[in-house]
């Protein structure tokens, strides 16, 4: 029981960080360096789930996923199955639930890097493209890490929003944390103990690499500073 | 400016451009030039505020004029007109930043090889190696830029920007942290790969020693306007203007006014405000309804420890040092002779002739170090 939830969990986790590795790095560099006057409109709503209950958001993505949403209703018609209550659903919900958690560190560390090396690899021939790979990235770096591992944390230890998408089937939605409440709803302390424990170890040792890189000197890899 | 910036087939810079930075608050700010730079050393000469580096930007792409045209030779790089404006990655620029933006976490080879993704690897590397060779810091190829001095920092990032073999060269002071030393070697440098490569450079300086050492032709920018323009003996030794004066260190300006003209010599004597100091100065055509200054530069005047005596020049003031300062090579002395003037001389000078404060010495100034400067209107 425990181990099958655990392997769901780090497996939506794992799914869910790299997704949002791949969202986050744009939009974090889009973040960072626009200059739109409206920007400040998206850094609110990307920073909208630290502050929004759970349930909140769990709900509007379950009508979103729901028969009743366009979305909903093409997805449905293109795969034959609703995204309510699957392993799919839990993903999107989990995207959208830590995404100021990837997005956030990542933004902070770019726009930390000194604009000049940016003209500076312009003024050197280099694209964007060039300059992203090359400069920003490599810079950046701590931050992209610390992006990465906060959100799969996060996405770890997440409950409500998971509840609302993907209720409680053993196998497909039941995380670590649902198993947690659910073994505390049969009155089954011990287990819940235990599997508390497991969670709250698994976490600590994560957010203790993560702090610890970064204070010890190897976090700096290429020496520079 | 009704001047349209001519296009000439030999790699010429020309620029004309508007630019106006609104002020907020305070007063907005126009950079408004027209400019033609030839192959070789063109000197960008202005105190801070004058829109030196807002130009240069300009030029390089990093900024975009409100109007204007910007090309090389036949290559028109910015164009208000037909709406064009290439990106500063294509504009083939070599620009040397004043902060000097080396990429920290890359060593001194890669920083230089960054410009040349488009060669292949064996290119790549001899490109870099003579880059490294002709600026003297091949032995520093495997470093990082936080590992280096300054001054070696200063020629990783002119190499960086050389070794693309750009079609202008655009430089942000970028000799202002050197010492003397240092300072000659890399201007050697930089003129013996001109001498190779003939593009046109512009180079910023508010420092008046660079103007001559480097420069081909000046150009001073005030207020984001072209004020003076031409060989920087011209420019700097017969301003017309106070600005000019200033910036071309004038040590000594003074208000004054004109006591009597003496034109069958070629002279006029005029008396220096506030104090009994009459002084000759050439024949000048002023506007009496105008404020008259007169500039004498610290290195014009002659120090004597005796009353002179059989001299030609006309002006001997005699006075009393107030204060000496060493700076660099250059003692740097206060003189009060009923105004205070300001004399620099070299350490050896000070020791002959026992220089010391409260020491009573005469100055001596030619009545042709006199410049009068009026600004008109």
């Amino acid at each position: 029981m425990i181990i099958q939830a655990l392997t769901l969990t780090l497996r939506l986790a794992v799914v869910v960080s790299v997704i949002l590795l791949a969202l986050g790095l744009p939009l974090a560099h889009w973040l960072a360096f626009s200059r739109w006057r409206w920007k400040f409109l998206v850094e609110a709503v990307v920073s909208l789930p630290i502050v929004l209950p759970p349930t909140v958001l769990g709900f509007y993505v379950l009508v979103a996923i729901g028969p009743l949403s366009p979305f909903g209703r093409s997805y449905q018609a293109l795969t034959g199955h609703s995204l309510a209550f699957t392993f799919e659903g839990l993903v999107v919900g989990s995207v959208l639930y830590s995404l100021p958690f990837a997005v956030q560190p990542m933004a902070a560390s770019f726009s930390s890097i000194d604009r000049k090396l940016l003209d500076a690899s312009a003024l050197l021939g280099a694209s964007r493209w060039r300059t992203f790979w090359r400069i920003v990235l490599p810079l950046g770096l701590p931050g992209v890490l610390a992006g990465f591992v906060l959100s799969f944390a996060h996405t770890l230890g997440e409950f409500g929003v998971v509840l609302m998408i993907g209720g409680n089937i053993p196998g497909a939605t039941q995380t670590v944390s649902i198993l947690i409440y659910d073994q505390v709803q049969a009155l089954d302390y011990a287990t819940a103990d235990r599997t508390a424990l497991l969670l709250l170890v698994l976490c600590f040792a994560l957010l203790t690499i993560l702090y610890g890189l970064r204070r010890s000197s190897g976090w700096n890899v290429w020496g520079w500073k | 400016m009704s001047a349209s910036a001519t296009r000439t087939p030999d790699g010429q810079l020309s620029v004309r451009l508007r630019k106006c930075f609104p002020g907020g608050n305070g007063p907005s700010f126009t950079l408004d030039v027209s400019l033609v730079v030839s192959a070789g050393i063109t000197i960008l000469f202005g105190a801070s505020g004058a829109g030196k580096t807002t130009l240069l930007d300009c030029i390089a792409g990093l900024q975009t004029p409100d109007e204007g045209e910007i090309a090389i030779g036949e290559t028109v790089l910015f164009d208000s007109q037909s709406r064009r404006n290439l990106p500063p990655s294509r504009r083939s620029a070599g620009y040397l930043l004043q902060s000097l933006a080396l990429f920290p976490h890359m060593t001194v080879q890669q920083n230089v090889q960054y410009g040349l993704a488009a060669l292949d690897n064996s290119e790549r590397e001899a490109r870099s190696l003579e880059v490294l060779e002709s600026f003297r810091i091949s032995s520093l190829a495997g470093r990082r830029p936080g590992k280096i001095s300054g001054g070696e920092r200063q020629r990783v990032a002119l190499a960086r920007a050389l070794v693309t073999r750009p079609r202008v060269l655009l430089l942000d002071e970028p000799l202002t942290a050197l010492d003397a030393v240092t300072k000659a070697r890399l201007v050697d440098d930089l003129r013996a790969w001109n001498q190779r490569r003939r593009i046109p450079i512009l180079y910023v300086t508010h420092d008046r020693d660079e103007v001559f050492a480097l420069g081909e032709k000046a150009v001073v920018l005030e207020a984001g306007q072209v004020i003076a323009e031409g060989p920087p003996h011209d420019v700097l030794h017969r301003p017309q203007s106070e600005t000019v004066a200033q910036l071309a260190g004038f040590e000594n300006i003074f208000d004054c006014a004109v006591l009597g003209s003496h034109p069958e010599q070629g002279t006029m004597t005029c008396r220096i405000a506030g104090s009994a100091l009459d002084i000759e100065v050439p024949l000048t055509r002023v506007d009496p309804s105008l404020p008259l200054r007169v500039g004498i530069r610290a290195g014009d005047i002659l120090v004597a420890s005796a009353a002179p005596q059989g001299l030609s020049a006309r002006n001997v003031l005699a006075g009393v040092i107030t204060s000496l300062q060493q700076r660099d090579v250059r003692v740097i002395a206060k003189v009060d002779c009923g105004a205070e003037f300001e004399v620099h001389l070299t350490p050896g000078a000070r020791q002959s002739l026992h220089l010391e404060p409260r020491v009573r010495v005469w100055l001596v100034v030619k009545t042709y170090s006199c410049h009068l400067l009026q600004n008109s209107g």
